[in-house]
């Protein structure tokens, strides 16, 4: 079975981000991209799906500019078979990437399309049910572990304070979390082969942003640590504050 | 979690990279903050080589990375293979020597100097790291002079029979095979050293964990004794011939700690830094007293300098124009700067810099037997000076 991973590039999660000079956007200068995290997550589940298959191709596909052919190539390190990059503006807007993303699954013939629960950049958990609606395919969102069985797929979700077990007919688009998908290392072999595999370059649908950043800021310094005493007499207050001020007991 | 390593960048030098030479790099660098960093310490005080790792270096490539890949390798060109090597030694230098030998002294002298059946044989084994190799050339009284080594190997009817006592071998006790270097002819003469591939299971050959170092503790070194060891004529490298052939894998494995000096420092040098804005004394932290301002500018400058020695080496090594003597001068430099910086970050550190949680002294401690082995300072010193006045010294 075909399987298409949606990818996107992000900010490595360790690089100390800045807001630039425009107030609307991110410093690039010193910052690292890589694969999202969750994505990479979907990429090691199709790859596993393959390989206990037998059979099958991974594809993955971005929308972005030049730069996210490398985040492409990570992916084909890691063993995918062939990557899409659809040229065009990555906004907030979360529909705006999955109407570009849809236009170039559409008729595909890969049941499954899977997407990581969110970018780790924008956290907005937006594109990979508006994939599936533009598709008009069912979606789980939230998987930390599927399998297939007779056109369909099992989903475990993760829910607040638990699971939830979805079944779903194929085609279906699912978002990943992290869960059994613990990826895997791209071997060397891998990187050197990736630059090997078919990295097809396109122009994205058009689908302008609706959205406008008007500022961006980083959050504020978190405070001082407090301590509240020493010892045993300490315990009552320590108890009061996480009860009153922090709310977590 | 501990923050992943970001690396030292001053000079903007990865865009003398390529993609690919970035992605490996980026690679080996999280296979160590996951795998290494975490065992590394106790390894190093249990005074044992973490074997565990093996088979995961073997399946991501990192054994023999820049020999062909129709004997299982990675095929990598250089300055990717120096990069594994630094990020290696950014764990641990015991960690780099293993990757090292086998891909440099055992690996490379069989793709070299073997028959193709021992490049059959061997080459993938090692190269998944199912099989573990060791280089015998360095004996008790011939260090920095190899070629006048007392190992024997001599006739015995269709084959051979080794003689003699190897010192401080890196992976001895665990390896499945040894490259053995011994003279055939008369003690002396160097031109008759030749290369044998001997399975250390092989009667008469036995393995001694060398006690008492107090410097790549995580590391197996060991002495090895050959004690009437019957080979077969096929164990014989037959593309080996006199001294050059060892001097040449030594080549290789210089080219390698070149850059894996590198990332010894570029470790200590995080560390100190990291250190240097979080202790607080008199106040403030340490890192805004002008003591230790300078120890860090002399620490990047070190890096940023030796960095650039070791890519120019690599990109001349993939154009086939790299000198033995240019490996010498990057050998010693980055070596000399890896030591200097281990040891101003230790004693940034202040009494902390002595324990084991922190990195400095075990890299210290470590660079110390770097700096001595393949080719000390000072030999390298001698070539150098023999490059550029033509008078040999040693």
């Amino acid at each position: 079975m075909n399987i298409i991973v949606c990818v996107k590039r992000v900010p490595d999660t360790e690089t100390r981000v800045r807001v630039g000079d425009d107030g609307v956007s991110i410093d690039p200068s010193g910052v690292k991209h890589v694969l999202s995290p969750y994505d990479e997550f979907a990429v090691e589940a199709a790859l596993r799906l393959r390989e206990g298959a037998g059979s099958g191709e991974v594809a993955v596909v971005t929308l972005g500019d030049d730069s996210s052919q490398e985040t492409l190539r990570s992916a084909l390190a890691m063993g995918a078979d062939r990557a899409v990059l659809l040229k065009g503006e990555v906004s907030h807007d979360g529909l705006a990437t999955a109407k570009a993303l849809a236009a170039e699954i559409g008729e595909a013939d890969a049941p499954l399309v899977l997407c990581g629960v969110k970018a780790a950049d924008d956290d907005q958990q937006q594109v990979g049910p508006m994939l599936a609606t533009l598709l008009g395919r069912p979606c789980a969102t939230a998987v930390s572990s599927f399998e297939l069985a007779d056109g369909t797929v099992r989903c475990r979700s993760e829910v607040e304070g638990g699971t939830a077990l979805f079944e779903l007919p194929l085609p279906a688009v699912l978002t990943i979390t992290k869960g059994e998908y613990e990826p895997r290392y791209a071997s060397l072999k891998g990187i050197m082969a990736a630059k090997r595999k078919p990295l097809e370059v396109k122009d994205a649908a058009a689908s302008p942003s609706r959205l406008k950043v008007e500022t961006m800021e980083l959050p504020p310094e978190r405070a001082a640590g407090r301590i509240v005493g020493e010892g045993a007499d300490a315990v009552p207050e320590l108890v009061r504050l996480l009860r009153e001020e922090a709310n977590v007991l | 979690m501990a923050p992943r390593f970001q690396g030292v960048d001053f000079y903007a030098l990865d865009a003398l990279l390529s993609d690919e030479e970035r992605m490996i790099r980026e690679t080996v660098r999280e296979w160590v903050d996951d795998r290494v960093l975490p065992v590394i310490e106790e390894a190093y005080i249990g005074r044992h080589f973490p074997e565990e790792l093996i088979p995961e270096m073997g399946e991501l490539g990192m054994l023999g990375a820049n020999l062909p890949e129709e004997y299982g390798c990675a095929e990598l060109n250089n300055v990717a293979y120096g990069l594994i090597m630094q990020e290696l030694e950014r764990g641990d230098s015991g960690v780099r020597s293993f990757a090292s030998v086998q891909g440099a002294l055992v690996m490379y002298p069989i793709h070299a100097f073997g028959s193709e059946e021992h490049r059959r044989e061997w080459l993938p084994q090692l190269a998944s790291g199912a099989k573990i190799g060791c280089f015998g050339l360095t004996e008790p009284d011939y260090g920095s002079n190899p070629g006048g080594m007392i190992t024997t190997a001599r006739r015995s009817g269709d084959g051979w029979v080794l003689n003699g006592t190897k010192m401080w071998i890196t992976n001895g006790s665990m390896a499945d095979v040894a490259i053995i270097w011994a003279q055939t002819g008369e003690i002396g003469d160097a031109s008759s050293i030749r290369g044998f591939v001997v399975p250390t299971d092989t009667p008469g050959f036995t393995a001694r964990d060398q006690k008492g170092k107090l410097s790549l503790l995580a590391s197996d070194t060991s002495e090895l004794h050959l004690e009437d060891v019957e080979v077969p004529e096929s164990a014989l490298l037959p593309g080996s011939g006199g001294l050059k052939s060892p001097l040449m894998c030594l080549t290789q494995a210089r080219y390698g700690i070149a850059w894996g000096a590198i990332g010894a420092a570029m470790a200590c040098y995080a560390e100190a830094l990291s250190y240097a804005g979080a202790r607080v004394m008199f106040d403030g932290p340490i890192g805004g007293k002008q003591i230790q301002q300078v120890r860090l500018a002399d620490m990047l400058t070190g890096i940023t300098q030796a960095q650039l020695v070791a890519w120019r080496l690599g990109r001349l090594k993939d154009e086939g124009a790299m000198t033995p003597q240019q490996v010498s001068l990057a050998k010693r430099a980055n070596v000399n700067m890896a030591c200097e910086v281990a040891r101003e970050a230790r004693r940034l550190l202040g009494g902390n810099g002595i324990l084991v949680e922190y990195s400095a002294m075990r890299h210290m401690a470590n660079l110390e037997s770097v700096y001595t082995y393949e080719g000390t300072d000072d030999i390298h010193a001698l070539i150098l000076g023999q490059a550029v006045t033509g008078i040999a010294a040693y």
